[in-house]
């Protein structure tokens, strides 16, 4: 099949909408993240003004960065690679690719507004009232059905399995997001609703949500990233099969069960607390087994890292997946829980796998795709790509290594006694001892905010530079003479 | 793409015969290790589910070998670290203020448990050592609202302020901005009244004077001494507990704040009461 072909084989015309997204949702999504550092680190950053206090920015940034950034970047990749691994176009034509595109968007930015102006369900990760839940149920729902519609009109005999993982991540959210938003309004006319669940099956809930959010949203849906980008990029097969056979299907298997260990220590029963913990503890090697893939693909490979920036990117982000996937199961033992929960550490594992995984592996994904959807000969500049990898990098290890210090000294000055027997430490001494660390966190955020400007230059640069497709480069009607 | 198994090149490994836009598939056994790690996960998990409450049931749930509790735990936790303050909580308890402070090692010890009660509940209000916040009283200027004596500053703690405990200390400002009370150009002229009393003479006291005696005086104090017995705040000093300005001054005779204090004699038990007046009382104002 040509490039030249006068009709494109694929959708990419959707893709390259959701690349760009992706972009604009990263620096806003990292923008507000470093306001809040700086909030957390001098309140009066928030000016006094409730649309910038901390409570109501930090869904923000949360949303920006988990749907708006990660799943625009989720819907171009996964979008671009289902065409090509399925050989067909999208199923169900331009108009319902393009409707997934504005109505994703549409969802974000009413979203961000509804938190700054003070609305919000109150559950983490799924802060939206109920109108705009129905929304995205009827934009998800339209994502599953050209997604699998794709895969079912395929011209493949087997599924590549970067989609059996896009396919898990796009049913199990479309499940998670029902459940846990089954509320009642108070009016048709009122933004407010209350969940049906309430008091600790509502905290349930909200867990199974939260917890599989990270799993099928964060884990399932980047990993299908990393199984087309990374053989792609290195230009060598998948490491086994047989571990993607048996990594997928334990991960979707223990992952769903893991949610309780969010919540030890709490009226959650011990019974519930016990079996949240023993499925995130089998749930370690399943999720290496993704790590496993990612990098053992590369043998063979391993000089690539040094010419390929965007590779040198996806195979960190392995690397700190395969760190979060074990800091986790850790944490959700009952007794380092006792210590690290309602700490910063929490923070600094989390972002660990945002920034060092989720970030990193689709800022390989940017890096390879934006030159070839835009038909540009290579990316703008290597050095720059170098210089994001560096700052970025530099700017997760300030992060997460001051949250790992201040979330252990927090747990540790919580919980310690003096010789009489009386706490040793009020609370709002542990708030003034952390803070030198969260202005070490501010300066981590501001590394990895700006590693994203000079990548944002450098692919506005590339998509400047000129094309190498023919019929564009030449003069109109000459194209079609020549073909 | 049709099915050919290959050799790879690079490792010798065999593919699977799959292909996708070029990519393919080595058919490579699992690891090994990853394997039997994952099966000793396994093994800890079920060993934690046998040991441990787990497996849920119609009318209850197995509670395992161990009959391992939570609330059983954490209540024995509790009772630990209260049966070691005993040995000296009983007796800050039971002795007067003048009897703890004739024992040295005793005062220490409710110092210490008064500074972290102090600090864990008070201070979010009433600032570090005691210094206030805007609304909030100072507690270490010797200006006190209600008493500055260890008996009135247990009294104060345990009922609270307007807190809606029987026993609380009660008192009401009138909003002498309401229907009948002070016109607003009254009001402006009792403010530089108080003003005055504080040293500074702005505006136009004399008048003021006047409706100072007849509206403010029978709780404040013919010169704005204040009266504890009521809570009326000392209007003449130098510490001022809704601010400096007149303009503070104004807002207040408009319409009063109030503040409360919870009574906390439900969430500290009678000795660590007594311990934080006597931190209380040290902080430089006790009485």
């Amino acid at each position: 099949m040509s490039d030249l072909a006068l009709a494109p084989r694929y959708n990419d015309a959707v893709v390259k909408k959701f690349v760009i997204a992706t972009v604009f949702w990263a620096v806003v999504a990292f923008l507000v993240g470093v306001i809040l550092a700086s909030e957390l680190a001098w309140p009066s950053v928030n000016l006094g003004l409730s649309f910038t206090n901390f409570g109501r920015l930090r869904p923000v940034h949360t949303s920006a960065a988990i749907f708006a950034f990660g799943g625009s970047a989720l819907f171009g990749t996964s979008f671009y690679i289902v065409q090509r691994t399925c050989r067909v176009r999208l199923f169900g034509g331009e108009a319902l690719a393009n409707f997934i595109f504005w109505g994703y968007q549409f969802f974000i930015v009413m979203a961000a507004l509804s938190y700054v102006m003070g609305f919000s369900q109150g559950q983490e990760y799924a802060e939206p009232e109920w109108h705009l839940d129905l929304w995205l149920t009827v934009v998800w729902v339209t994502y599953g059905v050209v997604f699998i519609g794709t895969v079912f009109k395929r011209e493949e005999p087997h599924i590549y399995v970067a989609n059996w993982f896009f396919m898990a991540f796009i049913l199990t959210i479309a499940v998670l997001h029902i459940g846990n938003n089954l509320a009642v309004p108070v009016s048709l006319f009122t933004a407010k609703s209350y969940n049906v669940a309430s008091g600790v099956q509502n905290a349930m809930i909200q867990w199974w949500y939260g917890h599989n959010a990270v799993g099928f949203f964060l884990t399932a849906g980047f990993l299908g990233m990393m199984y087309y980008f990374i053989p792609k990029a290195s230009g060598r097969p998948v490491y086994s099969y047989r571990i993607s056979i048996v990594h997928f299907w334990s991960l979707v298997f223990m992952y769903i069960w893991a949610g309780p260990h969010h919540l030890h220590w709490t009226a959650l029963p011990d019974w519930t607390q016990t079996l949240g913990m023993a499925f995130s503890i089998m749930l370690w090697m399943p999720s290496w087994g993704g790590m496993i893939n990612g990098i053992m693909t590369l043998s063979g490979a391993w000089d690539k890292l040094r010419t390929d920036p965007g590779l040198r990117f996806s195979v960190t982000a392995v690397g700190f997946y395969g760190m979060a996937t074990f800091e986790g199961p850790v944490m959700s033992i009952r007794d380092v829980n006792a210590l690290s929960h309602y700490t910063d550490w929490g923070i600094g594992h989390v972002h660990s796998g945002a920034l060092g995984w989720v970030a990193f592996i689709s800022f390989g994904a940017l890096y390879y795709l934006v030159p070839v959807l835009w038909k540009r000969e290579a990316l703008y500049s290597k050095t720059l790509a170098s210089w994001h990898f560096w700052t970025a990098t530099l700017g997760i290890v300030f992060y997460i290594t001051s949250m790992w210090v201040a979330g252990i000294m927090q747990g540790l000055m919580w919980r310690a006694y003096d010789s009489f027997g009386f706490l040793q430490y009020s609370f709002s001494e542990s708030v003034s001892a952390v803070h030198p660390y969260y202005v070490i966190r501010m300066l981590g955020g501001v590394l990895f905010l700006a590693g994203m400007l000079i990548m944002v230059y450098n692919l506005i640069q590339t998509v400047r530079s000129p094309t190498t497709d023919k019929r564009e480069a030449m003069p109109a009607g000459v194209a079609l003479a020549g073909e | 793409m049709p099915t050919k198994i290959e050799k790879d090149s690079v490792t010798g490994h065999m593919t699977t015969g799959h292909e996708w836009d070029g990519l393919k598939e080595l058919n490579q056994p699992l690891p090994k290790w990853w394997v039997y790690i994952m099966y000793t996960t396994v093994a800890v998990s079920l060993v934690w589910i046998v040991l441990y409450p787990s497996i849920p049931g119609l009318t209850g749930y197995y509670h395992g070998m161990l009959g391992y509790s939570q609330r059983t735990k954490v209540d024995q936790d509790v009772a630990a670290v209260v049966k070691q303050r005993s040995a000296y909580m009983d007796r800050i308890k039971d002795l007067s203020y003048a009897d703890i402070r004739k024992d040295p090692q005793l005062t220490a010890i409710a110092q210490t448990a008064g500074r972290i009660a102090f600090a864990n509940n008070c201070q979010p209000c009433h600032g570090a050592g005691g210094g206030g916040n805007l609304g909030y009283p100072t507690l270490a200027a010797g200006s006190w609202l209600w008493g500055g004596t260890l008996d009135d500053i247990q009294q104060s703690v345990t009922f609270g302020i307007r807190s809606g405990h029987p026993d609380a200390r009660q008192s009401q400002m009138p909003k002498f901005s309401g229907e009948g009370m002070l016109k607003s150009a009254e009001i402006e002229q009792v403010a530089d009244w108080v003003m005055a009393l504080r040293g500074a003479k702005i505006g136009d006291p004399a008048s003021g004077q006047k409706i100072y005696a007849e509206n403010c005086a029978a709780c404040h104090g013919d010169k704005g001494e204040g009266k504890r017995d009521i809570g009326a705040p000392r209007l003449s000093g130098q510490v001022h507990l809704n601010g400096d300005s007149r303009d503070a001054v104004v807002a207040q005779i408009v319409n009063p704040r109030m503040g409360s204090m919870p009574n906390w004699n439900t969430r500290l038990d009678a000795a660590t009461i007594k311990s934080v007046a006597l931190y209380v009382h040290g902080l430089g104002g006790g009485e």
